[in-house]
C-alpha cells in the first residue's frame, strides 16, 4: 500500500465526507493529508498480530434503560432550529433519488 | 416470445420489523403511528449534537425472542456499529445497527406450503438496528421530513435465497407476520409499516448445457402480501424476457433496485446501479457491549411458548382437524388459545373449530373484538359444542344461541331453552308430521318413487318442509331416517 | 474584590454573607467587560441570567435556605457544551446559529449546586486543535503575552481563570484540551477518567476519548468542581455507575497525608522537552523526592505512537460525529445550494474550518473500504499496547510525572501552516486518553519570557482523589499557581 495519499483519493473522501471543496482546498489538503497519513505508518513498526483492538476504554456492558416513555419535545421546540421548514415538516430541497441505505 | 427456457426462481429476503415496544430504541419518545409530524422527538432522535443513545431492554429482549424463535443461534457478546450513509431522513447521518457481531445468526423458519407440505428457509442473520424517518414528497416542489419514526427499534433479518416461488415469498411472509404476533413482538402490520419486505430476485437459466444467473433485482414498496407474491410473479417474468432479449448476466454491482408499483401492477426500476456505497462501520462508541448469561438468556427463552406452526401441527395430529382448519383456526394465537381451552373443556375439536371459525368469528367481527374476547367462558363454548353433537339442537340453533351468548356468558342450555330450540328426536310426534308432508306433497312423492332427475332434490324439500312444520325443533337426522323409511315403503314392490 | 479569586474561599464568603454573588458576580461581568476585547476568551456572557441567578442564590442565602456546594460562585463554560441560555456555537460557523433546547448533564449540575453562569468561552472548532486558533468565530490570546497562543482546545476557558475573568471554569479534553491550554495559562487543569463525567449534552468530538473537567486557579477548587461533575448518568451509557466505581469525598482526600509516595517517570519523556519545561519538570520530581517520595524510573515502549493512533482513531470517531452537520434539521444551510445533495456538501465546506475538514477526511479514510484494517483496526490494537504501558507503570507507581507540553506557550501562527507539527506538540496529553486514565496539569515554574509551565501528574483509574493529593502536596510548596499576568 502506498504511504501516501494521492489527489484522487482525496476527492473520494471528500466526496464521502460531503463536503464540497475548492480544488485549491483539495491541492493544500492533498500535500497535508499525505504527509500526515505517511506518519501515521509509523504504527506499521509495530506487530499486533496477538493484540485485541481497544475500542472501549470501559470495562462495562449491559447499560439499558427501561421502556417507559419520557416526554418529547414539543413540535415547535423540536423545529425551532430548522434552517427551513414547511408545516410541521423540516423542508429540505426535493429528493429525486431513493439512495438511502436502509 | 422466444422458445421455452428452463429456469430456476431464486428469491432471499431482507426484512424490516418494526418491535412493539413502548418507546424508541435509544430514548424514551414514545413509538405510536401517525400523528403530528415531529411532535415524537427529542434531542437523541434528531441527532442533535451533544445527545447520547441508551439502549431499550425491552426493545433487545424482543429481538432476542424473535430469533429464537427463528431458530438462530444467539450471540452471548454482541456490540453496536455506526453505518455511516447521508440522507435527510436519517439525521445523525449513520445509523445505530450491528455490523460484525449480529445478536442472532444461522436459524431458519418453517413455512406451511399450500400443498401441506413444509418448506423450510435459511435465516443468515438477525440484528437490532434504529430505524429512520420519513421523507415526505407530496407536499410540493421539495422534501419534508418527518423524524417520529426516526430510531424506532427495527429488526432486520436476512434470509438465504431459498424461495423458489412467488407463493412461497408470500407465504414465507405471512409465518413470519403470524410468529411476531404469537410473540407479541410485533403488531405485524404491513400497511403501517411494521414489516417490511424487500425481495431479492434472479433467475438460474439453463440453456445450452449451461446456467446462465440473470442480475440480482432488489424490490421495494411492497405493503400487502398479495404485492409480495404479485411483485416476485413480474419480475421473473421480467427477468426472463430481459435475458432473452439482451442476455445480461450477474455481475459485480450489477444489482439494481425496483419499486412495486401497486396501481398499474409493475416493478419499476429505482436504481439502475448499486452506488458503490462504503458505509465506513465502526464500533458505536457511545454504546457498551451487550453480554448475555445463561440466566438472562433462559429468561428470554421461557417466554417462547408454543410457536404457530407447531400448534398448527399439534392440532392436526391430536385434535384431528384437517391441515386447512388447523391453519385457520392458528391464524391467530388468540384464536388458537381459545379453541384449544374449548376442546380441553370437552367439545369435539371439528365441531369447536367450526364453532369459533364460521360463528365466533363473525360475532367478534360485528363487535369489532376477537373471539376470545367475546366474554363467552371456554366450558360455556364446549357445551354448546356438545349439545349440537348430541343431536339436542340444529346446527341453526347453535348459531343463534352462540350469537346470544356474547357478554353474558350464559349457559347455552338455558337459551336453548327459553328460546324452544331443543330438538325434538321423537320419532312419533316426527313420524305423524312425516305422514302430513307426504300426504300434502303428492308430487315430490311421485318424483321420488319414480326415481326422476328430481327425485334428490324432492327428497331434501320433503325433509325441509317436515323440520319446518316441526318449527326447526326436529332433529333432522331422524327426519331423514324416518322419511327414508317412509318412502321405501311407499315404493312400488319390484 | 477579585483578586486570588478562589472557589474554595469565594464560596465560603458568600455562604456566610460576607460577600454578595451579585456583588462579585458585577466586579467579573466588569472585569470581562474591561479586558475581554484584548483576551478574546468569552464568545457569549450572559450578563443579565448570571446576575439573576447570583441574585437568586444571595435571596435564598439571606433567607437562611440551604444551598449548594457553588452557591453564587461565577463559573464559564466552554462552548460545546449545550445550555439554554444563548447559542452553543462549539466555535464553528455550521452550529453559529443553534440553540440547544436542553442543558447538558455538567450544566444542570452546576445548576443544581447553584452556581452562576457567566458565559460561554472560545475553543477550537469542535474542540479540534491545540491553539484555539481554529476557531471559526474568535481569536483569543494568552494573558501572559496577548502576542502567543493560550493553547487549546479549551484556551477560553484556561485564558478566562487566569485573567480572573471567571472564578473556574470547565473545559474538555480529548488529546489534551485541558491540561495543554492550562500549563499555557498557569492554571490548574483536570481531566478525569473516561467515564467519571456524563458526556451528555458535550457535543462530541471523540467519542471514546472525550472527558468534561475543571480548570481552576488551585488544586482545591479543581477538587470542589470535580466533586460536582463527577456520577453516574443514565443518559450517557459511558458514564460509570457507583459499582464500577463510587465517587469518592475529593475534598477530604486533599486532607490525607501522602506517605511514601512513589512516582514513575520516563527519563527522555522529560529530556526531549525544551529546556525551560524540562528544567521545571526536573525541578518539581526533585521537590517531591524531598518531600519523601521516590522515584522509579520506568520505560513506556509505545507511548510514542500515541499521536499516530490518535488521528485515526480521534479523526475517524469525529468524522461520523459531524456528519450530522449537513444543514437540513439545524445549523447553517448554504443559501446556494441547490439541491439535497448540495444542502449537505455545501453547507459543510461553508461552514467548517480548514482543520475540521483535515481531520474529517483523515477519519473518513481511515475507516474507507479498503484501509479500515490498515488504519483504523491497526490503531485500535496499538490503543491496547498504550494501555498497557501505563498499567504496566502502575504496577510500579502511585502516578506518572512528565511535562504537558514540549514547550511554553508559543507564537500566535507560528505553527498554522504545518498541521502535522502542530499535532505532534501533543505526545504528552494523548495517550492519557487513549488509556482512559485521568491526569492533572498544575503550574510548576516560568520560562525566561515569564511564561507558565505545566507539570503533568497522571494516574490509574478512578484514582483522582490520590492525584489531587499529589498535586495539591506540590502546590502547598509552591507559589508558581498565585503568580497572575498583568493584564
Amino acid at each position: 500500500m502506498s504511504n501516501q495519499i494521492n489527489r484522487q483519493q482525496v476527492e473520494r473522501v471528500a466526496h464521502l465526507s460531503r463536503l464540497d471543496l475548492t480544488d485549491q482546498e483539495l491541492d493544500l489538503f492533498s500535500g497535508q493529508l499525505s504527509s500526515i497519513v505517511e506518519y501515521i505508518q509509523k504504527l506499521n513498526e509495530l506487530d499486533t498480530k496477538n493484540v485485541e483492538p481497544l475500542a472501549h476504554s470501559l470495562p462495562v456492558h449491559n447499560v439499558f434503560r427501561p421502556d417507559t416513555p419520557r416526554a418529547s419535545l414539543p413540535t415547535e421546540q423540536a423545529l425551532a432550529n430548522a434552517p427551513d421548514r414547511v408545516d410541521d415538516f423540516y423542508k429540505v430541497p426535493q429528493i429525486l433519488d431513493d439512495n438511502s441505505g436502509a | 416470445m422466444a422458445a421455452k427456457v428452463d429456469y430456476k426462481v431464486i428469491v432471499g429476503l431482507e426484512i424490516h420489523v418494526h418491535l412493539a415496544a413502548k418507546t424508541k430504541m435509544f430514548c424514551g419518545c414514545e413509538l405510536a403511528y401517525g400523528g403530528t409530524p415531529n411532535s415524537r422527538t427529542c434531542p437523541v432522535c434528531i441527532g442533535m449534537p451533544g445527545s447520547l443513545p441508551v439502549m431499550n431492554k425491552h426493545a433487545y429482549e424482543c429481538a432476542v425472542l424473535t430469533a429464537m424463535a427463528l431458530n438462530c443461534s444467539i450471540a452471548r457478546f454482541t456490540k453496536w456499529d455506526r453505518k455511516s450513509y447521508y440522507y435527510p431522513d436519517l439525521p445523525k447521518n449513520y445509523q445505530i445497527s450491528q455490523y460484525d457481531l449480529p445478536l442472532s445468526e444461522n436459524g431458519f423458519i418453517e413455512i406451511p406450503l399450500e400443498d401441506g407440505s413444509i418448506k423450510r428457509v435459511g435465516i443468515i442473520r438477525a440484528h437490532l438496528e434504529e430505524d429512520a424517518g420519513k421523507n415526505n414528497h407530496e407536499l410540493g416542489s421539495f422534501s419534508a421530513i418527518d423524524l417520529n419514526r426516526a430510531g424506532a427499534p427495527l429488526l432486520e433479518i436476512v434470509t438465504a435465497p431459498d424461495m423458489n416461488h412467488p407463493a412461497e415469498v408470500r407465504q414465507m411472509a405471512q409465518e413470519l407476520q403470524r410468529i411476531v404476533r404469537y410473540l407479541g413482538v410485533s403488531e405485524g402490520d404491513m400497511q403501517k409499516g411494521h414489516m417490511r419486505f424487500e425481495p431479492n430476485v434472479n433467475l438460474h437459466i439453463y440453456k445450452d448445457g449451461q446456467t446462465y444467473k440473470t442480475p440480482i433485482c432488489e424490490i421495494k414498496n411492497l405493503n400487502s402480501f398479495r404485492a409480495i407474491e404479485r411483485s416476485v410473479a413480474y419480475e421473473i417474468q421480467r427477468q426472463l424476457e430481459e435475458f432473452l432479449e439482451t442476455g445480461k448476466t450477474m455481475q459485480m454491482g450489477n444489482k439494481r433496485t425496483y419499486g412495486w408499483d401497486d396501481v398499474n401492477q409493475m416493478t419499476v426500476l429505482q436504481r439502475e446501479k448499486e452506488e458503490a456505497h462504503d458505509y465506513r462501520y465502526f464500533p458505536e462508541p457511545d454504546l457498551v457491549p451487550v453480554e448475555m448469561d445463561d440466566v438472562w438468556f433462559e429468561q428470554i427463552r421461557s417466554r417462547l411458548g408454543e410457536l404457530p406452526l407447531q400448534k398448527q401441527k399439534r392440532f392436526v395430529t391430536d385434535y384431528g382437524l384437517s391441515d386447512y382448519d388447523a391453519a385457520v383456526v392458528t391464524g391467530d394465537k388468540a384464536t388458537a388459545d381459545y379453541f384449544d381451552a374449548v376442546v380441553k373443556a370437552g367439545a369435539e375439536p371439528k365441531r369447536a373449530c367450526n364453532l369459533i371459525t364460521q360463528i365466533g368469528q363473525k360475532l367478534a367481527n360485528q363487535s369489532n373484538t376477537s373471539v376470545d374476547q367475546l366474554d363467552i367462558s371456554p366450558q360455556n363454548l364446549a357445551k354448546l359444542a356438545q349439545m349440537a353433537d348430541k343431536g339436542l339442537i340444529s346446527a341453526t340453533a347453535a348459531a343463534s344461541i352462540y350469537a346470544k351468548m356474547p357478554g353474558t356468558d350464559t349457559n347455552p342450555e338455558d337459551i336453548a331453552k327459553a328460546e324452544n330450540l331443543i330438538q325434538t328426536s321423537d320419532t312419533g310426534a316426527i313420524e305423524a308430521l312425516v305422514n302430513e308432508v307426504l300426504a300434502e306433497n303428492a308430487e315430490a312423492v311421485q318424483d321420488i318413487i319414480t326415481n326422476s332427475k328430481k327425485a334428490q332434490k324432492a327428497q331434501g324439500f320433503l325433509t325441509g318442509q317436515v323440520i319446518k312444520k316441526s318449527k326447526g325443533k326436529a332433529n333432522p337426522k331422524v327426519v331423514t331416517e324416518l322419511l327414508a323409511k317412509r318412502l321405501s315403503e311407499l315404493a312400488p314392490k319390484e | 474584590m477579585t483578586d486570588h479569586l478562589t472557589v474554595f474561599k469565594l464560596k465560603q464568603d458568600i455562604a456566610a454573607g460576607r460577600v454578595k454573588s451579585r456583588d462579585i458576580t458585577q466586579a467579573i461581568l466588569d472585569r470581562i467587560s474591561r479586558y475581554d476585547s484584548a483576551i478574546g476568551a468569552y464568545l457569549s456572557v450572559f450578563a443579565d441570567k448570571a446576575l439573576e441567578q447570583a441574585k437568586a442564590v444571595d435571596d435564598k442565602i439571606a433567607a437562611g435556605q440551604p444551598v449548594g456546594p457553588l452557591a453564587g460562585v461565577p463559573i464559564a463554560i466552554k462552548d460545546n457544551l449545550c445550555y439554554t441560555e444563548g447559542l452553543t456555537t462549539c466555535g464553528s460557523k455550521i452550529l453559529g446559529n443553534f440553540k440547544p433546547p436542553y442543558n447538558a448533564h455538567v450544566v444542570e449540575k452546576l445548576l443544581a449546586a447553584d452556581a452562576v453562569i457567566l458565559g460561554k468561552t472560545n475553543l477550537d472548532e469542535f474542540a479540534m486543535g491545540s491553539s484555539t486558533e481554529n476557531s471559526g468565530l474568535q481569536k483569543t490570546v494568552n494573558p501572559w503575552d496577548k502576542t502567543r497562543v493560550p493553547g487549546g482546545s479549551s484556551g477560553g476557558s484556561a485564558a478566562a481563570v487566569a485573567a480572573g475573568l471567571c472564578c473556574a471554569a470547565l473545559g474538555s479534553d480529548t488529546g489534551g484540551s485541558i491540561r495543554q491550554p492550562a500549563s499555557f495559562c498557569g492554571i490548574v487543569g483536570l481531566k478525569p477518567t473516561y467515564g467519571r463525567v456524563s458526556r451528555y449534552g458535550l457535543v462530541a468530538y471523540g467519542s471514546s476519548l472525550d472527558q468534561i473537567g475543571p480548570m481552576t486557579t488551585c488544586v482545591k477548587d479543581a477538587a470542589i468542581l470535580l466533586q460536582v461533575l463527577a456520577g453516574h448518568d443514565e443518559r450517557d451509557s459511558t458514564s460509570v455507575n457507583t459499582e464500577t466505581a463510587a465517587v469518592p469525598d475529593y475534598l477530604n482526600a486533599l486532607e490525607q497525608a501522602v506517605t511514601g509516595l512513589k512516582i514513575a517517570y520516563v527519563p527522555q519523556f522529560i529530556e526531549q522537552a525544551e529546556a525551560p519545561v524540562r528544567d521545571a519538570v526536573k525541578a518539581a520530581l526533585e521537590l517531591y523526592k524531598s518531600l519523601g517520595a521516590s522515584l522509579v524510573e520506568v520505560r513506556m515502549p509505545h507511548f510514542d505512537y500515541s499521536i499516530a493512533a490518535y488521528y485515526v482513531i480521534a479523526t475517524a470517531e469525529a468524522s461520523s460525529n459531524l456528519a450530522r452537520f449537513d444543514g437540513c434539521h439545524y445549523g447553517y444551510r448554504s443559501p446556494s445550494a441547490r439541491d439535497y445533495v448540495e444542502v449537505y456538501s455545501k453547507s459543510r465546506a461553508e461552514g467548517f474550518g480548514a482543520e475540521v475538514k483535515r481531520r474529517i477526511m483523515l477519519g473518513t479514510f481511515a475507516l474507507s473500504s479498503g484501509y479500515y484494517d490498515a488504519y483504523y483496526l491497526k490503531a485500535l490494537k496499538v490503543r491496547n499496547l498504550i494501555r498497557k504501558d501505563f498499567t504496566e507503570a502502575f504496577a510500579k507507581a502511585d502516578c506518572l510525572m512528565m511535562p504537558v507540553a514540549p514547550s511554553t506557550a508559543f507564537k500566535i501562527g507560528e505553527k498554522t501552516s504545518d498541521p502535522l507539527q502542530m499535532y505532534l506538540a501533543d505526545i504528552y496529553t494523548i495517550a492519557v486518553n487513549l488509556a482512559g486514565v485521568p491526569g492533572i496539569s498544575i503550574p510548576c515554574g516560568f520560562d525566561s519570557n515569564r511564561l507558565p509551565v505545566g507539570l503533568q501528574i497522571i494516574g490509574p483509574t478512578f484514582s483522582e482523589d490520590k492525584l489531587l493529593r499529589i498535586a495539591a502536596m506540590f502546590e502547598s510548596k509552591t507559589d508558581y499557581h498565585l503568580q497572575k499576568p498583568a493584564l
